[in-house]
């Protein structure tokens, strides 16, 4: 069995693109606990820090690693990874890439080390 | 004077500013950004609006936070974070002073903190920054806070998603500084800010 150290949470401004790349790498991470917060709570275009708190809160992972689409997704993790009890780790990577990378890794039980290796070369933001 | 009341009157002079505007404001918006800065402000009025006639504030605190909180949480786009990283910090400084000088300059600073932002990116900022000054040294007028927004036109955007359009972003006004110029109009006309 996997050890359940890591989630990953991936934030995007539409619903459908952050369900669609957890759908997306759940293919090759089936161990590894992925959730997503896409859009506004009224299923808009968007951020919504209730919704990523929400979702942030609902890990049992103690650390989760966060990935984003665009910049307002980002202040909004900020602010609730600081009301948040969980150790967040957020990447300024391309986010479809890297959270494929940083989940595939995780299911092959990469050390994270080694995985924040492979997302320092995915860095654009 | 900064104080409950004054604050009160603010915040409901804003929210009828962002109300009236919200159509500008996103079509400032869709010339630079993604279109829905007024939207997502005007849902932030209605909200604060909302908590404003039912919630009773004990204190100008009390009532900056709930401000900034409301904000985060019912405005969908970058504003949301920023307007209430803003009001979040201006409520914790109000705890130890109501000089709107200090107040504001909390505020700043939260936004800077929030979005990163420095002068001169085409942002809220470049309206906070001048205003914020002249606060201090006590020489704001409604024509500096137009002046200040005017200036946001021949900037380039190099930060928030104006910055995606490099220099097809010069002659525009950016919409986050004319909804702070609502903010400090606004300040002025409910008496916070007195020469």
């Amino acid at each position: 069995m996997m050890n359940k150290e890591y989630g990953v949470l991936l934030v995007s401004h539409v619903a459908e693109i952050a369900d669609g790349l957890a759908k997306l790498i759940s293919e090759v991470a089936k161990d590894i606990t992925v959730k997503s917060a896409g859009g506004t709570p009224e299923g808009g275009i968007g951020t919504s820090f209730d919704k990523i708190e929400e979702a942030l809160s609902s890990f049992e992972e103690k650390t989760v690693l966060a990935f984003y689409d665009l910049g307002s997704a980002k202040m909004n993790l900020e602010l609730a990874i600081e009301t948040s009890d969980k150790t967040v780790r957020l990447y300024d990577t391309a986010f479809i890439e890297s959270a494929y990378t940083a989940a595939a890794l995780l299911q092959a039980e990469a050390p994270i080390e080694a995985i924040e290796e492979q997302l320092s070369a995915l860095e654009i933001k | 004077m900064l104080n409950q009341e004054t604050a009160k009157k603010w915040l409901e002079l804003f929210i009828e500013q962002l109300l009236e505007n919200k159509a500008y404001l996103s079509e400032l918006d869709t010339a630079i950004g993604d279109g829905d800065h007024g939207n997502n402000l005007a849902r932030g009025a209605n909200a604060l609006a909302e908590v404003l006639q039912t919630k009773e504030f004990e204190t100008l605190t009390d009532l900056l936070k709930t401000t900034g909180m409301t904000f985060v949480s019912k405005v969908g786009g970058a504003s949301g974070p920023l307007l209430g990283s803003a009001f979040i910090s201006m409520a914790k400084a109000s705890q130890d002073s109501a000089d709107l000088a200090t107040v504001l300059e909390a505020g700043l600073e939260g936004i800077q903190k929030r979005g990163k932002a420095v002068a001169g990116e085409k942002t809220m900022v470049d309206e906070w920054i001048p205003v914020v000054d002249a606060v201090k040294a006590n020489k704001l007028t409604v024509a500096l806070i137009d002046e200040t927004l005017e200036k946001t036109k021949n900037m380039k955007a190099t930060k928030g998603r104006a910055s995606y359009l490099g220099d097809r972003s010069i002659g525009h006004l950016d919409p986050g500084a004319m909804s702070s110029n609502y903010l400090f109009k606004s300040m002025i006309e409910a008496g916070v800010y007195d020469e």
